[in-house]
């Protein structure tokens, strides 16, 4: 058993890690955004994907859905430290295989191909409630939404058939029910 | 229609409104509306340092001593980046502090301007909280608010930055009352059945520890009371962490002194063999836990603390209760006194044999030292300097590294508030200007900081400031020409080699304090060195004494990184024990 030189502990084995989806309301004020992934820069933790707007414009309130993974203990700190914040005022965490919560990406395709390959690419679209946004003869702009893995999927599929473009939003979340989270 | 007031006179309003009586600062061009407007409030008085982050330092010891907000006025640019050592050490170490800094006009923000910088981004991660005021109506709010944020919950420093025209530009201002309902971000809500639990596990542990930390000075000088009476009503030994001490008497038996790395083997060993510990306002830090996975493997946890992000955040505790250290304690004593009167004999019994082994411990003397009679052993030094000085109410702040330890170890803080050390960030040059805060908040007092010449010389320029103020503070510098810390890491670890850890050009200190116009005393004989302290304690002015120590004395007990708490390093008399397990060394 060796260990390295430093007067600082040697780091031990690292727990199961969970992905669990952020969802943080905060004041919609200058800096705020910097302040929460600025604490997630800062003390290490990773963020897969961020989706943030105002919700409330009244209240300016935004919403801030942070897809990221860690131990569970990781994942504690990043919930308490999150409430730290001046700005914040509250924050849900759902686990990725939450049943109870639905969780949404979007994305926008852009294929360039002909007539036929893009029929093709709108037919492998369908399950995912494609929107054409614009249209014409040599390619097409589509809008999907689906989740994230599914996404992926996609990208790949229809890379053959003359996707030249992907645009995509980070996942947002709701909880399913008339129950809102206070 | 009411008066309108300039920004400059709201920051004065508001200061006077939170009761600041000192402000730490230096002037430049996008603060100078605020300092023109200094001479028409007479109870806001300012003190000129020497460098920005003297200010800060001085803005903490003012309010680690003192237990008020520090405030500190900075200009833009440089002004700001220059504070951020202090702001991220009191970030550390949970001390309130308000920092004001100027900024340049706001329709220059962002063009590069001069002087310039970015401060809110800056500072965003060593503050609680931040502001750039872009607006004159957000001013008083906003100032009130800052206020509010670094003396709630768990403390901390907070930073307003204002544009010059900002400074300029006038608004109304309502008188400010103070709220008695705190804001959500803190948290004091613990139950009746958190504290019956804490009142079991007390009750049925054989080998309990008390381990506390500066959360029990954040909660005022009243927790410091408070936990005195429940650990005499438990009976438990108590420890301390190096920003708790003087929360419990040093000189009390029950202490068993100060833990982990430099901490005495009877902490450690209790802290490693304990079946109960409860932490009450520390944070498991690196410096205390050693390895993590062999931290005190047997006893059950309990934490309380302000800050429910400290909980679990390193050592997963069995029970957790959130809220402030003098309310809990309370209502512990309380519960206590009222339902388990049993308790007070039976638990005695029970931990008898605990006491025992700690007085087993205890004998192995691990403080101890190889006095000389020819050259100053720093230890002796400090032990001289608390045995000639503990009769009168003393204030030590500390500079960082081997004589920090040393001052920790062999000086005994019986109150709260006495002990200003740089724990978290340990910064070099924290303790001069420290020295300054403190002679301000008490000015009868006598303050020592306890230095090394290495750190001493990071923030020297000080000295001008205490000579400015008459500020009486004594610098009792361990000179032993090393970085010294930095030499014992190179010794157990890296072979030896001092690679740029001995000090070549040292200046004459005796010299120093006459060039700034203070006194300057050395001492390099065992035999001087009381006459040379009651000299320096007798003498009314800032005095820097020069304490010539054995350069190659080393800063022991010490646990080894890597290494639970039941293996530690002890001084010189173990030295047959030492080679044994000299691989040991290597692994510090």
């Amino acid at each position: 058993m060796s260990s390295p030189k430093s007067a600082y502990s040697i780091p031990t084995k690292k727990g199961k890690l969970d992905t669990h989806i952020f969802v943080v309301w905060v004041d919609n004020e200058s800096g705020v955004l910097a302040r929460v992934v600025g604490l997630f820069s800062g003390r290490g933790y990773n963020i897969e994907s961020l989706a943030v707007a105002e919700v409330d414009a009244t209240k300016n309130i935004s919403r801030i859905t942070i897809v990221t993974t860690g131990t569970p203990q990781v994942i504690d700190q990043i919930k308490l430290q999150l409430k730290k914040l001046v700005p914040v005022h509250k924050v849900a965490d759902f686990k990725r295989e939450d049943k109870n919560v639905i969780f949404k990406e979007m994305a926008l395709l852009k294929i360039v191909a002909q007539k036929k390959k893009i029929d093709k690419c709108l037919k492998e679209c369908k399950k995912f409630n494609p929107v054409i946004l614009d249209k014409t003869n040599k390619s097409v702009v589509v809008q999907i939404t689906a989740l994230r893995r599914e996404i992926d999927k996609m990208s790949k599929k229809l890379k053959p058939y003359g996707l030249t473009s992907t645009s995509r939003t980070g996942a947002i979340a709701m909880t399913r029910g008339a129950q809102t989270f206070k | 229609m009411s008066k309108l007031y300039t920004g400059a006179e709201i920051v004065f309003k508001c200061l006077e409104d939170q009761e600041v009586e000192y402000i730490f600062g230096y002037p430049g061009g996008a603060v100078l509306p605020i300092y023109d407007e200094l001479k028409n409030h007479s109870s806001v008085k300012h003190i000129l340092v020497r460098h920005e982050q003297g200010a800060g330092h001085a803005a903490e010891g003012y309010a680690r001593s003192s237990g008020k907000p520090g405030v500190v006025l900075v200009t833009s640019g440089p002004g700001a980046t220059n504070v951020v050592t202090a702001l991220t050490d009191a970030y550390m170490d949970s001390i309130p502090l308000v920092c004001i800094s100027g900024q340049v006009p706001t329709h220059l923000i962002g063009t590069d301007a001069f002087q310039e910088c970015d401060t809110t981004g800056i500072t965003r991660p060593c503050t609680k909280h931040n502001w750039l005021v872009k607006d004159i109506k957000e001013l008083p709010k906003v100032m009130h608010e800052a206020f509010k944020v670094a003396t709630t919950g768990r403390p901390g420093p907070v930073l307003i930055d204002i544009p010059k025209d900002i400074q300029f530009a006038k608004t109304n201002y309502t008188k400010f009352k103070k709220e008695k309902k705190l804001n959500g971000k803190i948290h004091n809500k613990f139950s009746e059945n958190e504290i019956n639990q804490l009142i079991d596990l007390i009750s049925k542990a054989k080998k309990p520890v008390v381990y506390t930390g500066g959360g029990v000075i954040n909660s005022g000088p009243q927790a410091s009371e408070t936990l005195k009476e429940f650990v005499r009503l438990i009976g438990f030994p108590i420890t301390s962490t190096l920003q708790g001490l003087g929360a419990f008497p040093g000189d009390d038996n029950q202490f068993i002194g100060m833990l982990g790395m430099h901490g005495t083997y009877e902490a450690n060993n209790a802290m490693h063999d304990c079946d109960l510990l409860i932490n009450i306002g520390a944070r498991f830090d690196d410096r205390i836990t050693g390895k993590i996975d062999e931290f005190s493997p047997k006893s059950k946890k309990v934490h309380i603390d302000i800050d429910p992000s400290s909980i679990n955040k390193i050592i997963k505790v069995d029970l957790a209760i959130v809220g402030d250290v003098n309310e809990v304690i309370m209502s512990a004593i309380k519960k206590i006194n009222k339902k388990q009167n049993g308790l007070k004999d039976s638990n005695k019994q029970r931990i008898s044999k605990w006491w025992e082994q700690i007085q087993k411990w205890r004998t192995k003397d691990s403080l101890g030292f190889i006095n000389s009679d020819k050259e100053i052993k720093p230890q002796h030094a400090v032990k001289r300097l608390y045995e000639l000085t503990k009769n009168q109410d003393t204030f030590i702040t500390t500079e960082v590294g081997q004589h920090q330890m040393w001052a920790a170890q062999h000086y005994k803080f019986n109150k709260p508030n006495r002990w200003m050390t740089s724990g978290g960030l340990g910064t070099m040059g924290y303790g001069l200007p420290a020295a300054v805060g403190v002679q301000i908040a008490h000015p009868d007092k006598l303050v020592i900081d306890i230095a090394g010449e290495a750190s001493v010389l990071m923030t020297i320029q000080e000295m001008s400031t205490a000579v400015q103020y008459n500020l009486p503070i004594k610098i009792f510098i361990l000179n032993n020409q090393y970085m010294g810390m930095v030499r014992q890491w190179q010794e157990l670890l890296h072979e030896k080699n001092y690679s740029e850890s001995y000090s070549e050009a040292l200046p004459d200190f005796v010299k120093l304090a006459e060039a700034y116009g203070c006194k300057g005393i050395k001492a390099d004989n065992p035999d001087e060195l009381d006459d040379k302290i009651k000299e320096m304690i007798d003498h009314k002015g800032p005095v820097i004494f020069d304490c010539h120590v054995d350069p190659n004395e080393n800063c022991f007990p010490m646990i080894p990184s890597g290494k639970p708490h039941n293996q530690m390093i002890l001084g010189p008399s173990d030295k047959e024990e030492n080679k044994i397990t000299g691989k040991g060394k290597s692994l510090v």
